[in-house]
């Protein structure tokens, strides 16, 4: 009880103080101000991902955030990278299916300049044929760094079977022959449709008062075109489920990704989902998939699953890598849990524990100015309302094992796993 | 700021030393204790006990039975884990402050009372063998890594890998690990360091409570370590396999460590790595994959870090159809030209940074916590982390090109080629 008294504390000194700051032009922007260390962490996002990418373009958005920091405004891309190191301004953007995220942090005394160069980032990139070329030289690279590593092939070979015909099913990463072809209008078209200020959700973290934040954001992002252009993305569930599929490769382990439909971030089940996923196999050392895996038998380093809430599918995920002598042992473990879990649902004891932890460790997640900026930044992408980190707590509180056994049976059919291995698996 | 990151040290009676690194933003710590042990100090043949026995500290003590102390720390909403590197290992705990003085007496519990049955160490000699299939022995890259460090030292161990060789990992038993653990996990060989909302009057009555109850032992253990001789050969390492599509050129040097150096010369290799190798505006950066269009990435590395002996080292990965034989002269070509023509400007941009990544660090406490933790277990001081800055900022240009010819001379490198086995 004790510790329940410090969750309130910590969200007093986290919740209560998230401002929500709007600029004169209208752009919005989460704010916490801290003052303790000279510095400004800022988290961006703009809706469209990967999933954005046009036929026969997989992989556009991923190039596209790579060629932000590629000669931009004034700067040439080698300009930019030696303004960027001289102030030590750390930017950085990156994609996922949903969306395209950029993140800046820099020392108070810099922020001028910091603000500048994103602002070139954001509203002048070049995309210089010569630019364009070297980044799809890194992106070829990448792709051929991943062809044969287990996990790569594991995964891209689990998501392309359960998403078959959808946006989905592609790496973020691209095709190496889509790749071949894009060019720099590409990424210009795609930069004008996604990056708008429309579907941006922005948060800062640091030692900057929401006055000049107001003003900054105007200057900042004011440039960007006011709409942008989405494709319409339909909704999916995995395919493929109770399939098997071995994907052939020269080494001493099988490393497996498994899972089935899962559960939207908007689904009324998702927090009591979360819990029954933590007992489950989420939470390391304590969750009975990792007890049996890997305390009782040893058959793995790593193993787990886990919740992936994506925009347009949910998914109950999961794996581990085990030599492939143990292969089947280790499958048929996991499937043995994940059907007593069904059946059974956790115990009274399992539950409180993990909501203890769940609850506990809530607060101490978020340990720098980017992780903080960064959670504000999914909460206002997830829609959870700018008093969540307040009531966060009490939603996980009010889980009762009546709500995850349910979950679990609404969400957990062994037999209707698709299961991928890379490797050599003995008995499969 | 004033009261943040500002470290202060003291020892407890037992010869434990404590570091106390106040951060008052939220009502956390961090804490962790560091053994100035890690697989450099594993008896011969017994290669990977050091990482083996981290594992095995999450099984039960003469108090605590097994899993116990891992569900409280989850139970309080903590998050715990442990590391291994060549020259210490670490514990920590990040947890509401209210629950350190329970953290610190699970810690100091398992520094003496540890209790190990073969139900334990078999199985989990299983997952270590696991995660050295996951880690390395399923991907040539890290392979190659490891050979290229195994013939870099003929006769250190650094040379061998932090996990262990296999063959010898499935060896180790029960007995080693206690022999191990009686050697190296006294309060003489260990560092306590806290970081988080609390003072160090605070820290000293509640280490003193637990860790400070824990008998001496006399003395720490000594590293009894071979030395490593200056070899006067380049030595070339080549591994093919069938598995790799995107080759890469990788180049190590012997240089000193901070601890090992009896001068500057390590301030002005952290600079050499940043203005050679760090980032996008780095020498070989701009002119392998900017200019002459010969790589996707290049760049480079210093392990400073370290008690003796250390790796420098550069790597680049080919562009379609460029020979790694054309990667590596270019990039010998980059080292004698910024020898030749290296700026202030330069100098300086790579200064701001690395200055700069200290103020950042105090945005993390477990950042924080690890910087002091590790150049303490190395055998450095807490005035070396405080003067760090300082000593970055008094290395001159003379001093960088210095220290590049001086260090990184083709003729006594060891390079490592990874290339994709043609089928035959």
């Amino acid at each position: 009880m004790n510790q329940l008294k410090t969750d309130a504390g910590v969200q007093a000194s986290t919740g209560s103080r998230i401002q929500r700051v709007v600029s004169p032009m209208g752009i919005e922007a989460w704010l916490i101000e801290e003052y303790a260390v000279p510095l400004i962490a800022m988290e961006m996002s703009f809706e469209g991902g990967a999933a954005q990418d046009p036929a026969g373009k997989a992989g556009l958005a991923n190039f596209l955030s790579g060629m932000l920091d590629e000669g931009a405004g004034p700067y040439d891309a080698i300009a930019f990278q030696e303004a960027l190191d001289e102030h030590a301004i750390q930017l950085r953007f990156g994609e996922s299916k949903d969306a395209i995220g950029g993140s800046l942090k820099t020392l108070i005394r810099h922020q001028d300049k910091a603000f500048e160069l994103l602002r070139h980032a954001l509203t002048a990139p070049h995309f210089e044929q010569n630019a364009v070329d070297r980044v799809r030289s890194q992106i070829l690279g990448g792709i051929k760094r991943g062809a044969n590593d287990p996990n790569s092939r594991s995964s891209k070979a689990w998501m392309a079977r359960a998403f078959a015909g959808h946006a989905y099913a592609t790496p973020d990463e691209g095709l190496a022959d889509d790749i071949a072809t894009v060019t720099a209008d590409d990424l210009r078209g795609l930069h004008k449709r996604l990056m708008a200020r429309s579907h941006l959700k922005i948060s800062v973290v640091g030692a900057i008062s929401a006055e000049v934040l107001a003003r900054e954001l105007d200057a900042i992002f004011g440039g960007l075109p006011a709409k942008a252009e989405l494709a319409a993305i339909p909704a999916v569930n995995p395919a493929g489920l109770g399939e098997l599929q071995i994907i052939d490769l020269d080494i001493p382990q099988s490393t497996f990704r498994f899972g089935m439909q899962g559960l939207l971030r908007k689904d009324d089940d998702f927090v009591a989902a979360s819990v029954m996923n933590h007992i489950l196999g989420g939470g390391s050392f304590t969750s009975r998939i990792f007890q049996e895996v890997r305390e009782k038998r040893g058959l793995a380093y790593s193993v787990s699953s886990s919740l992936y809430p994506f925009a347009h599918a949910g998914l109950f995920f999961g794996g581990t890598a085990t030599k492939n002598e143990r292969a089947k042992e280790a499958l048929d473990v996991i499937r043995d849990e994940i059907v007593k879990m069904a059946s059974d649902g956790p115990t009274e004891e399992e539950l409180d524990k993990a909501k203890r932890y769940l609850i506990g460790s809530y607060a101490l997640r978020f340990d720098t100015s980017t992780k903080i900026a960064n959670h504000l930044t999914a909460m206002q992408v997830d829609e959870l309302g700018i008093d969540y980190t307040d009531k966060r707590n009490s939603l996980f509180e009010a889980v009762t094992l009546e709500d995850t056994k349910r979950v679990a049976k609404r969400l957990l059919f062994p037999g209707q796993m698709l299961v991928t291995v890379a490797g050599r698996p003995v008995g499969l | 700021m004033a009261d943040t990151a500002i470290a202060s040290t003291f020892h407890l009676d037992n010869g434990m030393q404590v570091v106390v690194i106040p951060d008052h933003r939220a009502p956390v710590v961090t804490h962790m204790v560091w053994y100035k042990n890690g697989s450099a100090d594993d008896p011969e043949g017994k290669s990977g006990i050091a990482h083996f026995l981290e594992h095995l500290m999450f099984k039960g003590t003469k108090k605590h039975a097994k899993g116990k102390f891992s569900n409280l720390v989850s139970e309080l909403g903590g998050q715990e884990n442990a590391f291994t590197s060549y020259d210490y290992t670490a514990y920590f705990q990040k947890i509401a402050k209210e629950h350190l003085e329970t953290m610190m007496s699970f810690e100091a519990d398992r520094m003496t009372n540890l209790v190990l049955s073969d139900e334990d160490v078999i199985p989990e000699r299983d997952v270590v063998l696991e995660e050295r299939r996951m880690r390395t022995d399923s991907d040539p890259a890290s392979q190659l890594s490891e050979s290229l460090s195994a013939t870099l030292y003929v006769n250190h161990p650094y040379g061998l890998p932090i996990i262990g060789w296999q063959h010898e990992i499935a060896t180790l038993d029960r007995q080693d690990a206690l022999n191990y653990y009686a050697r190296f996990y006294t309060p003489e060989n260990a560092i306590l360091v806290v970081a988080g909302d609390i003072t160090e009057p605070e820290v000293k009555r509640l280490a003193s409570a637990t860790y400070g109850q824990i008998a001496a032992r006399g003395e720490a253990p000594k590293r009894t370590r071979k030395v490593e001789p200056p070899i006067p050969a380049a030595r070339r390492v080549e591994l093919a396999d069938p598995k790799v599509e995107q080759p890469s050129f990788q180049r190590y040097w012997l240089v000193p460590s901070h601890v090992s150096a009896a001068d500057s010369e390590p301030y002005a290799l952290e600079l050499l790595a940043q203005i050679l190798g760090g980032g996008g505006a780095s020498r070989l950066f701009r002119a392998l994959v900017q200019d002459q269009e010969l790589a996707t990435n290049a760049g480079s590395w210093y392990m400073g870090d370290a008690v003796d002996l250390t790796r420098f080292a550069v790597y680049a990965l080919p562009r379609e159809g460029v020979e790694l034989k054309t990667l590596e002269k270019a990039t010998e070509a980059v080292i004698a030209k910024l020898i030749d023509d290296l700026s202030e400007r330069e100098l300086n941009r790579a200064k701001t940074q690395l200055i700069a990544d200290t103020v950042y660090a105090r945005d993390s406490q477990a950042t924080l916590a690890r910087m002091y933790g590790s150049t303490l277990a190395v055998g450095g001081a807490v005035k070396d982390v405080e003067s760090w800055p300082a000593r970055i900022d008094a290395v001159t240009l003379a001093d960088v090109t210095a220290v590049a010819k001086k260090r990184l001379l083709p003729r006594i490198a060891v390079t490592g080629y990874l290339l994709k086995e043609e089928a035959a």
